[in-house]
């Protein structure tokens, strides 16, 4: 059923290319204009696994402000609920397919990292950044789906839904961060110094996971 | 202990339609628990700012500590509260039972966020100026103050939700679901920052993990404090979820009022 | 000596924010029981 359910998001962007045509753009522009706050390049060089990170985490509230708004338009997830579908596998479905595009969406970010903050990518941290890359996308798409479905449909979520997902991904954002320069050796990180925090993504993509998954039930339901 | 008018209970004798007789959510219970709340204020007052001695190394601003301490102490309490009320929302919603147990457990949550979450700011502010007179600065970016403005803005978020358009019952599960999640989520923030911070080992100048050493009248005067705030704490408990439960009421009956009002339309 | 002014200050925000709590749910209190029929009064 999650597959299901995960396969019709996924074909839902294919047709529509809302995430290629809007968010992707959305987050190389932020990119940019990081480099428009931050002026000296040294310090772009030093803080750019951050600045991923912060890219990321503006673009997830995008995506998942799109993720449920195309059930919103037409009841789809009452409707399944109805059907007799379990919150559960919805929950996974739509996790699924978010992390799919978010993890699209760090890979760009990444090169773009590459190519503009002038970020390289030794051999013996390839490793570490393709891990903590899927760890904390887990752990985020989990996040992002249990608040939008709390925010679906529902008046204001547009600024609800940053204010109750930026203090709980906090942990992604200094782990994942940490993770990363360690990979890249950014100021001087060593790739053995990223593996805890890697760790520490694996502990909140489980707890986030599965907590959300129980949690999906009562929050959709009337 | 109610409020009570001899004339007003004498009109109700009679049949008169007086209105309601009871017009406040105050008992015999608050106003005891009130007057000692009281009284434990002056005590920590007159002990805080005067009677304690001043610290070794603080000096004076060890005084901030007797009211910035409870104020956080009260805070976490109140947010285990909160989550404890929350999984009893969830609990009895499964069972399919009752709306209204799981209305007083919702409420319960409710009340506890708001007074936990009106004293982390005050935590945080008081915080700010102990900080500047024993570190010299307002703030720092180490473990604990990190976690505790994230702790402030996350029940923001909880009290955001309970605003929500819905039911109550959608008002009870949704900000139960987030109630819970905020006490798993601070831990791991917690734990995260600790480790993080943990490799910016600054100048030991400003060493914050380290508690202060406190003997005698010091401690004395600081759990004056934790027993003054629990009191207040309780007191505050006791009437905003009367309070709340008056608002819920008139809610529901201004709902069926304009359902009433739906109907006679209909009906004409 | 700006530490008299902080501390002092300290405790004037502590129990203002207490008084505020404090006065904020009484009046409420007051002026929603005026509004409810005296049955749905649980405390009473």
């Amino acid at each position: 059923m999650s597959v299901l359910i995960a396969a019709k998001d996924l074909r839902v962007e294919r047709r529509s290319r809302v995430v290629t045509n809007q968010v992707l753009p959305f987050a190389g522009v932020t990119m940019v204009i990081f480099a428009f706050a931050l002026d000296k390049e040294t310090v772009l060089e030093q803080v750019a696994p951050g600045l991923i990170w912060l890219a990321t985490m503006f673009s997830l509230l995008v995506l998942v402000q799109r993720a449920f708004a195309i059930e919103a338009d037409d009841g789809a997830i009452d409707t399944m609920r109805v059907a007799g579908v379990d919150a559960r596998a919805i929950f996974v479905g739509k996790a699924v397919a978010l992390a799919a595009q978010l993890l699209a969406l760090e890979v760009v970010l990444v090169l773009l990292a590459i190519v503009l903050y002038r970020q390289t990518v030794p051999m013996d941290g390839v490793v570490l950044l393709v891990t903590t890359l899927l760890v904390a996308t887990c752990g985020l798409a989990s996040v992002g789906t249990l608040y939008g479905g709390l925010a679906a449909g529902v008046k204001g979520r547009e600024t609800l839904l940053p204010l109750l997902v930026l203090p709980a991904v906090a942990p992604v954002l200094i782990g994942a961060t940490r993770a990363v320069e360690s990979a890249l050796g950014t100021v001087g990180a060593v790739v053995s110094d990223g593996w805890p925090w890697v760790g520490l993504l694996v502990v909140f993509a489980v707890a986030f996971g599965v907590g959300g998954s129980l949690a999906f039930g009562p929050l959709i339901d009337e | 202990m109610t409020t009570t008018n001899p004339d007003l209970l004498a009109q109700v004798r009679d049949g008169a339609d007086v209105g309601p007789v009871v017009t406040s959510t105050a008992t015999r219970g608050t106003r005891i628990l009130g007057v000692l709340t009281i009284v434990s204020m002056v005590w920590l007052v007159v002990f805080g700012l005067g009677f304690s001695p001043a610290d070794r190394d603080q000096a004076e601003a060890v005084r901030i500590l007797y009211v910035h301490v409870p104020t956080i102490w009260v805070a976490y309490m109140a947010f285990v509260v909160t989550a404890i009320a929350s999984a009893m929302v969830l609990l009895r919603s499964r069972k399919g039972s009752q709306a209204s147990s799981s209305l007083g457990w919702d409420r319960l949550a409710g009340a506890s966020a708001e007074i936990g979450t009106a004293f982390v700011g005050v935590t945080l502010v008081v915080g700010a100026l102990w900080g500047r007179l024993t570190w010299g600065v307002f703030w720092q970016w180490d473990a604990r103050l990190t976690t505790t403005a994230l702790l402030f803005v996350t029940y923001i978020g909880y009290l955001a939700v309970r605003r929500l358009d819905g039911t109550h019952r959608q008002r009870a599960k949704r900000s139960a679901v987030i109630g819970l999640i905020a006490v798993l989520e601070i831990p791991l923030v917690h734990w995260s920052v600790r480790l993080w911070r943990s490799l910016h080992q600054e100048a030991t100048v400003l060493n914050t993990d380290g508690d202060i050493d406190m003997d005698g009248l010091m401690l004395f005067s600081l759990f004056v404090g934790v027993i003054a705030f629990t009191l207040f704490y309780v007191w505050l408990m006791m009437h905003r979820t009367r309070v709340m439960a008056m608002e819920d009421l008139i809610d529901d009956r201004g709902l069926d009022e304009a359902l009433a009002a739906r109907r006679q339309e209909g009906a004409s | 000596m700006e530490d008299a002014g902080f501390i002092i200050g300290s405790y004037v925000l502590t129990f203002a924010v207490v008084g505020v709590l404090a006065a904020w749910v009484v009046r409420g209190g007051r002026r929603l029981a005026r509004r409810t029929p005296d049955a749905e009064k649980y405390w009473t």
